[in-house]
């Protein structure tokens, strides 16, 4: 890959050693790829995560003097002190997430702690040139907002916010950017669950590829792309997808495919969508905890979940958990959500994530979600995925089926 | 009989030399869904379920599942010397490379034949990431 002599310089220490390990670490990527520059960008999102592997690098670049030279903005980690006095987090585990959240201030990066950085504290336009890590926020810059960024490691991510370049390769390109598999749509898609399992299919079957979807009828909205960019990047790795007259990079399907045949043709109907579903209903009877948000929910969807448990109870035993952002979250103490559903006995989190050792507590609990990423992890002893009101309406009883 | 054995030219990614037997997975691997302790994979549908990856020369197609979780996998392999000890993929991706980077186990693809033509579970390879080059012994 060519250097600048400015790149050089950073590569040789000149301007510190965390400087040096970016540049190191983006030059090998570089070179992977047979990248033929370095290109500027102008954010960058770097998918913290606060265990050991997330900490190592970013306390490399901090600790020698590295700093963010475009808007970072980070994921989720968690409050260690509320954890800790709820739970009891184990000593060496908060001591991980408070180094790599201390870390991640001395470098220099916007603290937002959130999955979803897009919809608030960090977000590109059509055409901008960024570094966004997160598995589900990578394919929502590319497709939802038109923006160009690879599909980021943290680490990746975090060295392109401090040199603030990236190589220029897969993504960056727009013959990369074109359409892979035909995949046509016959299920009717009512709501946000049926863009989750759409996009749980659409990944399993693909696993790696740009699909460029038809059929879709009724625009999706925010939430619904989400959905799809998160869930379809737990059985698969979909960095870019297309549903031409709704995503903004082509309008048709020819255009999306650049002119070239799609590699693979598949079709979704109800009952694919409905198999889906079923895989992800591991057990039934009684649960011990509800986790919503994963990713991070909207102002709009913490506001659906105090509209579904107004005036409810939940029941004695059972856990609730919403996870959203910062910024959300102080709109929905505003204007009421968050007094609704504490009222109702749940818990309103920013900051945080079901991924995190946070939860330690419920290793060998079962719960239930409307998230299969939040299920595909395996902190929790069952995780059952079903629509959110279904979700509310086993916390209020206290079991499921 | 004699052992056979071929060379074949690939292309570095990651640096340095790691040896041993090899396991073979035609599907993607995601080193979170492993235990960090043995490297046993944990995740149930998984064709290398119950079989370990340390040690292991591990040939695969690409990573997958979540940037976060696929790096303090590798990581947490690493600091248990669970880890495998090269990694030889079809499609490279940059999260795999990245956690490569960050662990310094030698990362190859670009094998001048289909390495699941090539390489079979059991054969002991020796990836020398620095000079290019993956030797395959058969016994």
């Amino acid at each position: 890959m060519y250097l600048t002599k400015e790149e050089e310089r950073i590569l040789n220490g000149e301007f510190g050693e965390g400087t040096r390990k970016a540049m190191e670490l983006l030059v090998a990527i570089g070179d992977a790829y047979d990248a033929e520059r370095m290109i500027p960008i102008s954010r960058a999102h770097a998918a913290s995560s606060g265990q050991e592997g997330d900490l190592y690098f970013v306390e490399l670049l901090a600790n020698g003097g590295a700093h963010c030279r475009v808007p970072t903005s980070t994921n989720p980690v968690y409050d260690v002190e509320y954890f800790d006095s709820l739970f009891e987090i184990p000593k060496d585990e908060a001591e991980v997430a408070r180094r790599v959240m201390e870390a991640y201030k001395r470098v220099g990066a916007i603290l937002s702690w959130s999955c979803i950085p897009y919809m608030a504290e960090n977000i590109p336009l059509y055409g901008e040139t960024v570094a966004f890590s997160e598995s589900s926020a990578t394919p929502y810059v590319n497709s939802v907002i038109g923006a160009r960024t690879n599909r980021e490691a943290a680490q990746s991510a975090l060295a392109a916010g401090v040199i603030g370049k990236t190589p220029e390769y897969g993504l960056h390109l727009k013959e990369n950017r074109k359409g892979t598999h035909l995949v046509k749509v016959e299920a009717v898609l009512k709501d946000e669950f049926d863009y989750t399992l759409l996009g749980y299919y659409v990944g399993k079957k693909i696993g790696y590829g740009v699909p460029v979807m038809t059929g879709i009828s009724r625009r999706p909205n925010t939430e619904e792309l989400i959905n799809f960019c998160a869930m379809s990047n737990v059985p698969g790795a979909i960095s870019m997808f297309y549903i031409p007259g709704f995503t903004v990079e082509a309008s048709t399907v020819e255009e999306s495919f650049q002119g070239d045949v799609p590699k693979d043709k598949i079709t979704v109907t109800d009952h694919e969508l409905k198999q889906a579903h079923d895989e992800l209903q591991t057990t039934s009877g009684k649960i011990d905890f509800v986790m919503l948000g994963c990713p991070h929910y909207t102002l709009k969807q913490v506001g659906e979940v105090a509209r579904l448990l107004n005036g409810k109870k939940i029941y004695d035993g059972v856990s609730f958990w919403v996870c959203t952002s910062a910024t959300a979250k102080v709109l929905a103490e505003r204007i009421g959500y968050v007094d609704v559903i504490e009222r109702a006995g749940g818990r309103v989190v920013v900051d945080t994530c079901i991924d995190e050792p946070c939860w330690i507590v419920y290793k060998d609990k079962v719960g239930m979600t409307d998230s299969p990423k939040c299920a595909y992890y395996r902190r929790f002893k069952e995780v059952i995925v079903a629509r959110l009101q279904d979700c509310v309406e086993a916390a209020v009883k206290g079991k499921w089926g | 009989m004699k052992a056979l054995e071929i060379t074949l030219k690939c292309h570095k990614i990651v640096g340095g030399y790691g040896e041993g037997e090899a396991l073979v997975s035609r599907e993607p691997i995601c080193f979170y869904l492993t235990d960090p302790k043995t490297g046993v994979v944990r995740e149930r549908s998984h064709e290398l379920a119950g079989k370990s990856l340390t040690n292991k020369v591990l040939v695969f197609p690409s990573g997958k599942a979540s940037s976060v979780v696929q790096i303090d996998g590798l990581f947490k392999l690493a600091s248990n010397n669970a880890a495998p000890k090269a990694l030889i993929v079809k499609d490279v991706e940059t999260v795999l490379i990245v956690s490569a980077f960050l662990v310094k186990v030698p990362l190859v693809d670009r094998l001048e034949k289909d390495p699941f033509e090539i390489i079979r579970t059991g054969d002991f390879v020796r990836v020398d990431a620095e000079k290019c080059r993956v030797t395959i012994t058969r016994k």
